[in-house]
Formats: structure tokens, C-alpha cells, sequence
């Protein structure tokens, strides 16, 4: 590498300059959450005697057992069925090649950029009129649909540019659709679909606007909303606001760390294809 | 029977077979292809399609949510250009894609290509996970932290006042003036390290050669930057503009969440107006305008990206 030894040096300040950026927010609601409830601490301070106690009352208040269930209650509502619908949809349409194919994914992809807040109102009304709204179900099934776009867009990517032999060898076998589907298929996209299951998982568990209009009772939302509602009963009272995001943040940092390769290039793709 | 092509010009696979299948079979096919649509199609239909069509609707209509729909025609979308406060949030909306969009992309540009010229290794995927990190919490949780970092005695003040800025310092995102370009600073957080992470990787697929050969020449990093690195990015900078142009035009969480479009209306975007005018003062025929021509912005202003991406990545 013909890199001068001067700009080497720079390069990495920058990097490790961006790196303290990322991460000092999240230690300055570290200490924050250390001082006494109730108090207005200054923004980067060690307190002289941490209150650990504050994470025990935040998870008590924020009833985090709940939350997690919940959370985790929706993700596995919402996930499976998604992936279910949009990998079969984005097989008929990417490799059966069914008449009305190009239409039906041109309709799809015309959901890609649609804001959720452009269609929220009816969803509140038609939900009212359903009777889900504040249960669990009024996030779900509208999530299930909002991903439908980009799920058999992305679906649909991989089945087209699927080798025909394969399919003909097993048609030859006398396989029926649906078994080729199950058999033949759904075991050879299984990458596609783990991208996918990360991906609508993260956004899931985000979710935010969804559960905000549509879910009053925090206990039956998923865990942005929660925080949402977490930071409404408790703005004024600072350290324990902050105790309880980094409790509420915990899940997703241990998810993170673990699966990070996986996320990232989920992430990445995700943006890409999309 | 009739031959399908695809959009790829691609026949389809199972022509060949079924030509040795009576008529019956081959409609057969169709009906058990579609079924397998039908799914999806339905839950999209039923929680996408049809609110699309309502919002289209509400937006010509005046409604409180409760008593009858009384059709207005355009005056609702007359009254969106007419209250500064509303067509407000559209202009307030492209400040933001200057905040949220063209800054993260411009420094994540110069970012990733520092990181590809001497990061490599160990520093270089830390990096990578660390500048991930905002992009991964919820939307929610970037806002409660920097709602406290930029408050009177946050950690940004803290740090203006040690390097003897003591007099600027303020509460940011109460302040009129500096309530908006606040927000834009929680949303380069959030989208810078998303952009550079994807820009580096577009980097590492063009061929080091190209690199080497510059190097050898004794390019400096600004000529290599120009010549190399941002026309062969093309695509990835399209991606990256697309995703954080809508990220800002339907800006929400954060907003919500930091300032909830105050103070004044100094920080509304439409998501915010559309959500206090339908949920809060009842005004659905107004909001369903709003969300309308929000809608509408979002594609006329992505189309042109896309197009412009593609193209040079064809």
C-alpha cells in the first residue's frame, strides 16, 4: 500500500474521532442513569455513589417481562406469516411466471416508498370498525401488509434468476406445485429468507408510529413503542428515563452483538435490493 | 396455447411440458400459480390498498371521524397551501432531506473512502459494527438519548462550554432557530454510519487495480477520490440518497420524539401534522391531504434517483 505514514495516521484519528461520536451518547445515558432519581445531573459525570437501583426501579416500572413478551409476541406473529406469504407470492411471480406476473408485481412495488403515516388514518378507522384496535393484532396484521412491498420484491429477485432446471428436473418427477414449492424451493432459498426474517424482525421490533396510534395500553406493544410511552410517564425524571432506554435497549444490543455480521449485511442487501 | 414472456424476456420454464398436457391442465397451472399469490395479495390489498383509496377520499371530503363524510373537493388541498403552518411542514421536510440525506451521504463518501485508503484489518471492522450501532435501536430510543444530549445541561453543552464556547450554548431543540438543524444532527447520527458502511462495501467491489494503478501514479487521495471512487459509486450513492430522502420526507419517530414539532412549528414535517391533525384535533379531511401530497412528494422526488442510478449502473 503507497499510503503516506501522515495521511495513515489522519485516516484513523477521523475513524476513531466517529467512533467516540457513535458511541458517547450512549455512555452519557450510562452515568446519566446513575444518579440519583429525580436530580438533573450535567451530561458526562460519574456519580460520586451510582444508584444501580435505578435499573431494578426502571425494569420494575416499565415492567420489562411484559414488554419483552409482548415484543417478542409480535415479531413471532408478524415474521413467519410474512415470510410465508411473501416467499409464495414471490415464487408464482418470479418462477411460475403466472399470467398477470409483471401487473401483479408492479402493483407491489408501487408500496415500496409509501410512508407509513400516508395510510395510518384509514387503518385507525377500519380497525375501530374491526374491533383490534388495542390489541396486539392491530399492529400485526397492518405490519404483515406494509412489508408485503418489499417482501415479495425481494423475494421475487431470487426466484427469478433461478436456473429452469431445476424446477423441469423435478416437474419431470411428476412433483406437484406445491410440493416443488415446499421441497424444492423453500429449502433452496433459505438464505434470502433469514436476510428477510432479520430484516422484518429489526423493523418489527422499531416499530414505532403503528403502536403509537393504534395500541393505547403499553403492555401489548412492541418494544419502540413501549420506549415511547416509557418516555411520556417519565421526561422529567432524567436519570430514570435513561435507566430505563438502556434496560429497554438491552435486548437489541445483545441481538446485535451476536448476529451482527448477519444483521449488517441484511441491513445492507436490504437497502440495496430494495 | 399462449407463451408468456417475462420481463426478462426469459419464456417460461414450464412451456415445453405443458404443451404435452391438455388445455384443462394448463389452466389448471394458472389457478394454482395464483393461488399461491393470493395470500399476500389479499393482506396488501386489505391493509394497504384499501386505506390508500380511503386517505384519497378522506382528502376530499370534511370529516370529524364520527358523524358524517361531506364531500369538498380540492378544498381541503387548498387550504393545505393556503395555512403557512401546514404547507410549513413540506418546506420543513426538505430541510431535513439536507440534514438526513445530503450531509450523511457527502461525509459518508469521504468517510469510506478514508476507511478503504487506511483502515483495513481489525480497526477497520470495528468500525464497521460500531458506526452500525444507531442504525440497529429503534428510531425512538435515538431521540429520548439526544433529547438529553442537547438539553440545558446535556453533554453538548457540556462539551461547548470546555472549549470555552460557554456562550452558545442553549437548549437546542427549544430553540426556534435551532430547533430544525438539532433534529437534522440526531438524523446524520443515525444515517451516517448506514451510508458509510454501504459505501464501503460498493468500494471494495471496485478493482483494487484501478486503485494500485492511481497509487503508483502517486494520485493523492482527492484525485483518487474524483476520478474513481465517487463515479464508480454511482449505484450505491442512489441507494444511499433513496433510502435516507425518504427517511427524511416521512420523518417521524425522531421528530415525535425529540420535539414533537415544536417549538412553534418550527420542526413539524407532514408526519407530524398528519398525525396531530387526524388523532388530536379530528381534522381528517385536512390530514388525508396532507398525507395525499406527502405521498405524492415521496415518489416524484425518488423517481428521479432511481432513474438516475440505474441508468449509470446499466
Amino acid at each position: 500500500m503507497r499510503v503516506a505514514r501522515g495521511e495513515l495516521w489522519a485516516g484513523r484519528a477521523l475513524l476513531l474521532a466517529l467512533m467516540v461520536i457513535t458511541i458517547l451518547p450512549f455512555i452519557s445515558i450510562f452515568t446519566t442513569a446513575l444518579h440519583p432519581s429525580g436530580t438533573v445531573p450535567s451530561g458526562l459525570d460519574w456519580p460520586a455513589s451510582p444508584q444501580w437501583g435505578n435499573f431494578v426501579q426502571a425494569f420494575k416500572v416499565a415492567d420489562m417481562p411484559t414488554l419483552l413478551l409482548s415484543s417478542s409476541f409480535i415479531v413471532l406473529a408478524v415474521v413467519p406469516v410474512s415470510l410465508i406469504i411473501s416467499t409464495m407470492a414471490g415464487f408464482a411471480i418470479g418462477l411460475l411466471h403466472i399470467p398477470g406476473a409483471n401487473a401483479l408485481l408492479l402493483l407491489f412495488v408501487f408500496g415500496l416508498t409509501l410512508p407509513f403515516t400516508g395510510i395510518i388514518i384509514p387503518i385507525y378507522f377500519l380497525e375501530r370498525a374491526m374491533h383490534i384496535y388495542n390489541t396486539r393484532l392491530a399492529i400485526v396484521l397492518p405490519l404483515i401488509a406494509l412489508y408485503m412491498p418489499f417482501a415479495v420484491f425481494w423475494m421475487r429477485a431470487h426466484f427469478v434468476n433461478l436456473p429452469s432446471e431445476i424446477s423441469d428436473a423435478a416437474r419431470v418427477d411428476g412433483a406437484s406445485t406445491w410440493y416443488l414449492f415446499w421441497l424444492v424451493h423453500v429449502p433452496l432459498a433459505r438464505a434470502p429468507i433469514a436476510s428477510l426474517g432479520i430484516l422484518m424482525s429489526v423493523w418489527t421490533w422499531n416499530q414505532f408510529l403503528l403502536p403509537l396510534v393504534l395500541v393505547e395500553d403499553p403492555s401489548q406493544r412492541t418494544m419502540a413503542g413501549a420506549l415511547g410511552a416509557f418516555q411520556g410517564h417519565y421526561a422529567t425524571d432524567i436519570p430514570l428515563l435513561c435507566a430505563g432506554t438502556l434496560l429497554l435497549l438491552v435486548p437489541t444490543l445483545v441481538i446485535f452483538i451476536l448476529f451482527q455480521r448477519q444483521i449488517i449485511a441484511a441491513l445492507l442487501q436490504g437497502a440495496v435490493k430494495g | 396455447m399462449k407463451s408468456i414472456v417475462t420481463s426478462d424476456n426469459r419464456s417460461v420454464v414450464t412451456t415445453v411440458s405443458r404443451r404435452t398436457y391438455p388445455r384443462k391442465r394448463v389452466r389448471r397451472e394458472t389457478v394454482i400459480g395464483w393461488l399461491f399469490a393470493v395470500p399476500a395479495l389479499i393482506m396488501y390489498g386489505l391493509f394497504v390498498l384499501v386505506p390508500l383509496l380511503l386517505t384519497i377520499l378522506y382528502s376530499f371530503s370534511h370529516w370529524n371521524g364520527v358523524g358524517p363524510l361531506t364531500w369538498v373537493g380540492l378544498k381541503n388541498y387548498v387550504t393545505v397551501f393556503q395555512v403557512p403552518d401546514l404547507i410549513g411542514t413540506i418546506v420543513n421536510a426538505f430541510w431535513l432531506v439536507v440534514w438526513f440525506s445530503l450531509i450523511p451521504v457527502g461525509l459518508g463518501l469521504v468517510v469510506a473512502s478514508v476507511i478503504h485508503r487506511v483502515a483495513t484489518g481489525r480497526l477497520g471492522s470495528a468500525a464497521r459494527t460500531v458506526l452500525f450501532l444507531p442504525q440497529v435501536i429503534p428510531l425512538v430510543a435515538a431521540g429520548i438519548i439526544w433529547g438529553w444530549l442537547l438539553a440545558l445541561p446535556g453533554l453538548v453543552n457540556q462539551i461547548l462550554t470546555a472549549v470555552g464556547l460557554g456562550a452558545v450554548t442553549r437548549a437546542w431543540l427549544g430553540d426556534f432557530d435551532w430547533a430544525l438543524p438539532s433534529v437534522g444532527l440526531i438524523g446524520i447520527w443515525v444515517l451516517l454510519g448506514f451510508c458509510t458502511v454501504l459505501l464501503l462495501t460498493g468500494m471494495t467491489k471496485v478493482d483494487p487495480a484501478l486503485y494500485e494503478s492511481a497509487r503508483i501514479d502517486g494520485a493523492s487521495w482527492l484525485q483518487e477520490f474524483l476520478a474513481i471512487t465517487v463515479p464508480l459509486l454511482r449505484y450505491e450513492v442512489g441507494v444511499c440518497l433513496t433510502v435516507t430522502v425518504i427517511a427524511a420526507l416521512a420523518a417521524f419517530d425522531i421528530v415525535y420524539v425529540s420535539t414533537a414539532g415544536g417549538p412553534g412549528n418550527s420542526t413539524a414535517v407532514p408526519g407530524i401534522q398528519i398525525y396531530i391533525l387526524a388523532f388530536t384535533q379530528r381534522s381528517i379531511g385536512l390530514a388525508s391531504a396532507l398525507a395525499v401530497m406527502l405521498m405524492v412528494l415521496v415518489v416524484v422526488v425518488i423517481l428521479p434517483i432511481q432513474r438516475l442510478s440505474r441508468e449509470s449502473a446499466a
